[in-house]
């Protein structure tokens, strides 16, 4: 491990010094991050997050910038590992002097970045990161755009008990952040619904062999597994419990919905009838239908996350002009007080930074490998 | 417990050992011959699995329909692709340090895998890859409900890792090439005084162990459908432990490395708890090693004083 942490070290330093020296002439932007895993595993995600701010701040720029400044993007890397997120961030606050930042992804991430926003006073909304902690730790600068993994596990506990009858539920997550807090939140619900989990384990990021695991699974006769993770691992999982004969429903949250899903599990006939939780589908909200038009004019398909980071720089963007600031604090202050117009719909946030609203619905993929809403 | 679970948690174990016993091979056989730890040899296997993709991708393109045909080609362009990639290797990171300190190679090896990795990410993309399933289907036995299985492809890698350490181990105790090796290894000086090309012996061996690699990234490929630049980093440093469990610088100890720690993890994950496999097989390593310094079956080393 050791030598990959001073890899990514020398890569910031090395970067760091390139972007000091670029500096100098751009008085006249307003610099946003767009915080998130740009190369890694999760670098689909990233991309979303990329695809959505570049279009929003093109957006904006059209329409006269902010406060007469025109936006400039500055990409930030933390290829979904904590420790790069820390030293992202800090270059980020230090080097690029960004005013504010839309990201992270992975919770993992999020959490310690935003105690260096934090401490520089910057504004931070992340457009995908649902655990709870984000906002618990009294930070008053930070937001987000999405619901929250207590929100998100309660909505899949209710289906998997009330709508699938589900008996013996194995859970299974990825030992991170994101993906315990998940299945935390989804066992405490089917707790209080009177179902106990037949199993309850962490597999290891980066691995691709579960076999074990899905004999365990067989061995404690589930009916339904409800894992807590990102694409990367559940694709895997999926087809080694279906090569092993296992037909068990298979639940998951947000972090699977790419369609790099499909590529992980190694086919379509894999992910077919998987379900999942995700926000509502802003593609087909009336709010996002000339945004959408826009994107699929330029060849992008807006999938996941991508009109959620488009509605975090709307949201930014938005408190910058009303309190004409950069100020974190200002900004915080008037975001927790006003509602705001985005892509996804009008948004409101409570004083801990959520979004009043969460949206969690459920989705089924089909052996399209498409993920459509389950009526 | 139940006989079946059981029967099928040491097949688990049997199918991930061989998979770390194939990859094993190629770090035992350079350390074997040489006494360097080849840590570029993850990032050959990586690249073995990209190529696959684009072999299969190719093949496929032209019509091949016959799935034993398309795999022998795809192994094929794998394993000269792969085998070059070992070779240049080589010929770049090792050679040009052969006079130095012993820990020279070692610091290049690391430099070769730090590159040979971003040199992927940027060239292929940072995101995961998938291959459409080629070999379906699997081997039951018992009844409907209560049955043990190993897919086909599973049945493979396993008969592959044992032909291919049979193989080797022929090559290395009968054949001339083996005989010349096994000189380099004991006294490279000696053994080139006698008329041994011994830069060539070295080339040779990290040629067939950039082979192995690219046989495991095949099977492996084939097997999980899908891989990214970063598969290298966890599968390397499995395969390795397995060869150092064996006693590193036998072919036998790899294999049978590989499968002590398949099965390790699969028991411990199967019975106990899988968050702390890997630390029950990492104990189980260290409790070997504090027994048996040189591995399971190491030959142990003898300073001449």
């Amino acid at each position: 491990m050791g030598i990959r942490t001073l890899r990514k070290f020398m890569a910031a330093a090395l970067l760091s010094g390139c972007l000091a020296a670029a500096q100098g002439a751009a008085a006249d932007t307003i610099k946003i991050a767009v915080a998130g895993p740009h190369t890694g595993s999760s670098a689909s995600v990233g991309e979303q997050f990329w695809h959505g701010a570049t279009q929003a701040a093109a957006d904006l720029n059209a329409a006269g910038g902010i406060n007469g400044k025109k936006i400039e993007l500055v990409k930030g890397d933390d290829a979904c590992e904590p420790k790069q997120a820390v030293a992202v961030a800090n270059r980020l606050v230090d080097v690029d002097k960004v005013k504010a930042v839309v990201g992270h992804f992975c919770s993992s991430s999020t959490l310690p970045a935003s105690d260096i926003y934090a401490e520089a006073g910057i504004l931070q909304m992340t457009p995908g990161s649902t655990n709870p902690k984000v906002t618990e730790r009294g930070i008053a600068t930070i937001f987000r755009m999405c619901g929250r993994d207590d929100q998100q596990g309660t909505v899949a506990a209710d289906f998997v008990v009330k709508r699938l009858k589900a008996k013996r539920i194995a859970l299974i997550h990825d030992k991170d952040t994101y993906g315990q807090g998940l299945v935390d939140a989804f066992k405490s619900r089917i707790n209080k619904l009177g179902v106990k989990e037949v199993l309850y384990e962490g597999l290891t990021r980066g691995e691709k062999d579960f076999n074990a695991l899905v004999t365990k699974v067989k061995a404690a006769k589930a009916d339904t597994v409800y894992f807590g993770g990102l694409h990367t691992e559940a694709g895997p999982l999926v087809r080694q419990l279906r090569e092993q004969g296992l037909k068990v429903n298979f639940i998951s949250g947000d972090g699977i919905n790419t369609p790099d899903l499909v590529t992980a599990a190694g086919g379509k006939q894999f992910v077919d009838g998987i379900y999942m939780t995700f926000g509502l589908d802003a593609r087909n909200l009336p709010s996002g239908k000339e945004v959408l038009e826009k994107f699929r004019a330029a060849k992008i398909e807006p999938e996941g996350y991508t009109l959620y980071s488009y509605a975090t720089l709307q949201a930014i963007a938005a408190a910058m002009k009303a309190t004409k600031s950069t100020d974190g604090k200002k900004l915080a202050d008037w975001l927790h007080k006003n509602k705001v117009n985005t892509v996804l719909g009008p948004k409101e946030w409570t004083p801990k930074g959520d979004i009043k609203v969460s949206d969690f619905i459920m989705y089924r993929w089909d052996a399209t490998g498409t993920a459509k809403e389950v009526k | 417990m139940e006989l079946h679970i059981f029967a099928q948690q040491l097949l688990n174990g049997l199918s991930l050992g061989a998979i770390y016993g194939l990859i094993a091979i190629g770090y035992t056989m350079v350390y074997g011959i040489i006494g360097m730890i080849n840590f570029a040899h993850g990032d050959v296997y990586m690249i073995s699995a990209y190529l696959t993709a684009i072999a299969m991708s190719v093949v496929f393109s032209f019509g091949v329909d016959s799935v034993p045909f398309a795999l022998l080609i795809i192994l094929a362009v794998a394993v000269l692709v792969t085998a070059a990639y070992g070779w240049v290797i080589e010929r770049i990171a090792y050679r040009p340090l052969r006079g130095s300190t012993r820990l020279a190679p070692l610091i290049s090896a690391i430099g070769m895998s730090l590159v040979l990795q971003s040199y992927v990410q940027v060239s292929q993309g940072a995101r995961n890859q998938g291959i459409p399933t080629l070999i379906k289907g699997s081997l039951r036995i018992g009844s409907d409900t209560k049955f043990v299985q190993m897919t086909h492809i599973q049945l493979l890698i396993v008969a592959v890792t044992v032909a291919a350490m049979g193989a080797l181990t022929f090559v290395i105790q009968r054949t001339s090439l083996g005989r010349q090796c096994r000189a380099t290894q004991q006294d490279r000086k000696m053994a080139g005084i006698l008329g041994i090309d011994t830069n060539r012996i070295i080339s040779t061996v990290f040629v067939i162990g950039a082979s192995m690699a690219a046989v495991a990234g095949v099977l492996v490929t084939l097997n999980y459908g899908s891989f990214d630049f970063s598969i290298d980093f966890i599968t390397g440093i499995k395969a390795f432990t397995a060869a150092v469990l064996g006693g590193i610088g036998s072919l036998p100890g790899a294999m049978l490395g590989g499968v002590i720690l398949g099965m390790s993890e699969a028991l411990f994950s199967g019975f106990v708890n899988t968050d702390y496999k890997d630390v029950f097989a990492f104990v189980l390593l260290v409790v070997v090693l504090i027994f048996r310094p040189s591995g399971l079956l190491g030959k142990a080393e003898f300073e001449k004083v």
